[in-house]
């Protein structure tokens, strides 16, 4: 199989999902590529993991008495979802539409939000923006519950405009003005929960939306240069039909698929870094009526986003190092003991997942990076690559076992980049790699003792790769 | 600010999950706490007094001789306005010092900055625990985060020490730079040399020591233990951070038992650490501030205490001045907040003001957010 489809066939399955084993691209490659793109986007009505066995192995899921509890399922359904573009696009908007339960403090409330973004992510814009706008989780999160018709709270108004779809402007212009907040602020009052249940003595239960029409300020407002007695429906309409929106949802997803692209708060000056590319998204945004499905059809079927100029070309988020490197070493695919210990891998790297750091998100690219977080990211990513009791790690040393009789060391590191990639490191990395196998000669397979020795060097020799820099880069 | 000949070194634990401050230091005399706390009062003759209204909960033995000594400082009613009851928000505040604003700049990372602006030393911060806590957190600035310190570093999995070796050389030439590799990989290439660097300076800090200190076999005693060896080590480590198992203070249920066994945790490891320092000699220049998010309801729920407000802080040093700092706040039904909660009396940046200016002997105002009252523990 030509290694040119393997690459793309991967740099599709680590960016539209978490990865996957060597297998499996294999299998993929030969579904043909547009496939498996519609494969990815047409996701099955049940859940793509089997709920039950889950819930039986680990009944705390159910009612998540703490957040810890959804931190590690969300991972789990990272590692097994079969829909994997469904649960990246639930990690995507999670980036995005950001509520931290270090605020709402109710641990079921902030993981039905990430349901409702599995079940409805890749559907209509509008109709996304809208289930956002009653959700318990945002709504508590940015204080549309502190928001009246007598005494409006901006928060949530605002940041639907700045970070959920407009952003502060392009092209040099701004997108709206501080009227226009207010204004949307207004259309907001009276979106709010209904009262809660006391926690004691039942725990907690799930925040729920209630519309108070008592608390709605009816007044006529004007939004965006259009006057009328609006409430946040008609405000969710008028936003999805602006072009900021279509550009900032385009960028957003470019620097989530594509390539990593300046923070927001300088989107309003700084042009992308693809503008063909972003105009492809929009002009898909548009033309479909706000569909994500088709915005992403569009992108995944790009020469943007096949090109191997943005191969590797994004810092792995916390989230991609520990679901891919899982993935690819094959490990907690059913329920295992420990999970509970790696799901907290990503907070460990800086991505608290459930808890962003404020309503902007975390701030990604090298900003992933500082002297604590790599280490974190090196040990663990080393500690399972070289675990060659691992099924992903044996099934490396199989293949490449398979490939020769004997392998040169050129060859042997060749292989290992391959099978954990295709990973393409820098010519002094490679040739520093090569000269540490040489120190021990040829890799051989015939007898027990030479398998023994073989398998140990390719653990080593993996888990030296998971130390490079590229292996910061998915 | 106290003269040291060394430079001042501050270490911070957090009494993570909101400690009882009414069950750590109880108001012994006052019939109202015996009337709030039916099932956890402590009784009379086993509270250790500290003067004819308070006293230390029996497990707190072992801080007593410091206060004998007048090493120990205790504030009392420490808070913030408009309390957050919420375990996560209440620590990103203590962490960040922006009760309204959610804030991402952590106050030891802005001491961090202020003592080693050019990031020069990579340990002039060090985090006992896994992950960087939000109060070290800043741009730009390096912190090790060390879960433990005997078998901290890179690679640790690798168990034959000449593989181990051979592997960390080899990231050292993979890592060093290479022309036109890009920003980002430059970045990376950096910031993985500084944390081999850091790495390799920690793991020379056990060998350095020894000690006759038996600390307790808890994280908490390991984590005091792994501070006082760095800070013995001299690595120009000036912060050093650590914190309780996360939420561990959280006593809703259970609290009699739980908490006792806490605060002795607490309490013995302190001592230990105390202890050591004064065993190596190097107890003069370090202060150790310790604290929780909030405090608990003043009334029992039967089994425990639900989340309150209005909490209690320690410093410990050699020149720290020992006493009470603050008031205890008032337990009359008509002073406590939304129905059952310890007003407040003291901000805890007033606290932190006091450290830095008077002990690490920086401008306050910056880092806390305006000027805050200064106490008289330093």
């Amino acid at each position: 199989m030509a290694n040119r489809e393997i690459a793309l066939m991967s740099h599709l399955l680590r960016r539209a999902g978490f990865g996957a084993s060597r297998d499996e691209v294999e299998s993929r490659v030969a579904q043909g590529y547009d496939n498996v793109v519609e494969e990815l986007l047409n996701v099955g009505d049940g859940p793509g993991i089997d709920e039950d066995l889950m819930y039986r192995a680990y009944p705390s899921y159910f009612d998540k008495a703490a957040i810890e509890t959804g931190q590690t399922e969300w991972v789990y359904r990272m590692i097994n979802n079969r829909y994997q573009l469904q649960e990246k696009l639930s990690l995507f908007w999670h980036t995005i539409f950001c509520s931290g339960d270090n605020k709402v403090d109710n641990a079921r409330t902030t993981v039905i939000q990430i349901d409702k973004f599995r079940k409805q992510g890749m559907g209509n814009f509008q109709d996304l923006i809208l289930m956002l706008s009653k959700d318990p989780a945002m709504l508590y999160y940015l204080d549309n519950t502190e928001s009246h018709k007598s005494a409006v709270n901006e928060n949530y108004g605002r940041e639907l405009l700045e970070l959920f779809s407009m952003g502060v402007g392009k092209d040099g212009e701004i997108n709206y003005t501080e009227d226009d907040v207010k204004a949307c602020a207004r259309a907001f009052t009276g979106w709010n929960l209904a009262p809660t249940i006391p926690v004691f003595p039942y725990g907690r239960t799930p925040f729920e939306f209630r519309y108070d029409p008592a608390d709605h300020d009816y007044e006529d407002k004007t939004f965006l240069g259009e006057t009328g007695p609006w409430d946040g429906e008609d405000i969710i309409r008028i936003i999805c039909k602006h072009p900021a929106t279509a550009r900032f949802i385009s960028r957003k997803m470019y620097d989530f698929f594509v390539a990593d692209e300046p923070p927001v708060p300088s989107w309003r000056q700084a042009q992308p870094g693809d503008l063909d590319a972003i105009k492809t998204l929009e002009k898909a945004y548009f033309d479909s009526g706000y569909e994500i499905k088709a915005m992403l059809r569009a992108l995944f079927m790009s020469d943007f986003f096949r090109s191997e100029s943005v191969r590797y070309a994004k810092v792995k988020s916390p989230a991609e190092m520990v679901i891919g490197t899982l993935r690819m070493v094959g490990q907690h695919t059913t329920p295992q003991p420990g999970l509970f210990f790696v799901a907290m891998e990503p907070k460990y790297m800086g991505m608290d997942l459930l808890n962003p750091p404020t309503v902007e998100g975390w701030h990604t690219g090298a900003a992933w990076i500082n002297s604590g977080t790599l280490i974190d990211r090196i040990n663990f990513a080393a500690g399972l690559l070289g675990d060659t009791n691992l099924p992903g790690v044996k099934a490396i040393i199989g293949r490449l076992m398979n490939r020769s009789e004997s392998l040169q060391p050129d060859e042997f590191v060749d292989g290992c980049l391959d099978l954990t990639g295709p990973l393409t490191v820098a010519a002094e990395t490679r040739s520093e790699l090569v000269s540490h196998v040489e120190a021990r000669g040829e890799l051989r397979h015939g007898t027990d003792a030479e398998r023994d020795d073989f398998s140990q060097r390719t653990g080593e020799m993996l888990q030296i790769i998971a130390t490079t820099s590229e292996f910061q880069f998915g | 600010m106290v003269s040291t000949k060394k430079d001042p070194v501050l270490a911070v634990f957090s009494l993570s999950g909101g400690n009882d401050f009414m069950n750590t230091v109880i108001p012994y005399t006052n019939p109202l706490y015996r009337d709030y706390r039916p099932t956890l009062a402590v009784a009379e003759d086993q509270v250790i007094p500290i003067n004819e209204e308070l006293g230390f909960h029996p497990a707190m033995a072992a801080l007593k001789k410091y206060w004998d000594e007048g090493k120990l400082a205790i504030i009392l009613g420490v808070g913030y306005p408009n309390p957050s009851l919420s375990h996560f928000r209440s620590m990103d505040i203590w962490a960040t010092c922006e009760p309204d604003d959610l804030g991402l700049i952590g106050w030891l990372g802005s001491v961090i900055r202020e003592i080693d602006p050019k990031a020069d030393n990579v340990l002039t911060g060090v985090n006992f625990g896994r992950g960087l806590p939000r109060s070290m957190a800043k741009d730009g600035v390096p912190v090790a985060s060390v879960g433990d310190l005997s078998s901290y570093g890179l690679l640790t999995d690798i168990e034959e020490t000449g593989h181990r070796d051979q592997a960390l050389d080899l990231f050292g030439r993979m890592y060093s730079p290479v022309l036109g590799s890009g920003i980002v990989t430059d970045y990376i290439r950096r910031t993985g040399l500084e944390a081999l660097a850091g790495a390799d300076i920690l793991a020379t800090a056990p060998d350095k020591y020894s000690s006759t200190v038996e600390y307790g076999a808890s994280a908490i005693g390991g984590y005091l233990k792994d501070i006082v060896q760095v800070h013995n080590a001299g690595f120009g480590t000036r912060v050093l951070f650590t914190t309780a198992p996360y939420n561990i203070f959280d006593t809703h249920a259970n609290q009699a038992v739980g908490h006792a066994n806490l605060l002795m945790d607490v309490s013995n490891n302190i001592d230990c650490f105390m202890t050591d320092l004064r065993e190596q000699k190097i107890s003069d220049n370090v202060m150790l501030f310790f604290y929780s998010e909030f405090g608990r309801r003043a009334m029992d729920n039967g089994s425990g205490t639900d989340h309150g407000t209005g909490g209690v802080a320690f410093a410990l040093g050699e020149h720290v001045k020992g006493g009470i700092y603050g008031e205890y706040p008032s337990l009359e039904p008509g002073k406590l907040e939304d129905g059952g909660n310890l007003q407040h009396n003291v901000d805890f940046r007033s606290a932190y003001s006091t450290i830095l200016e008077r002990w690490m002997g920086m401008d306050a105002k910056p880092i806390v957010g305006g000027a805050y009252e200064q106490l008289d523990f330093l």
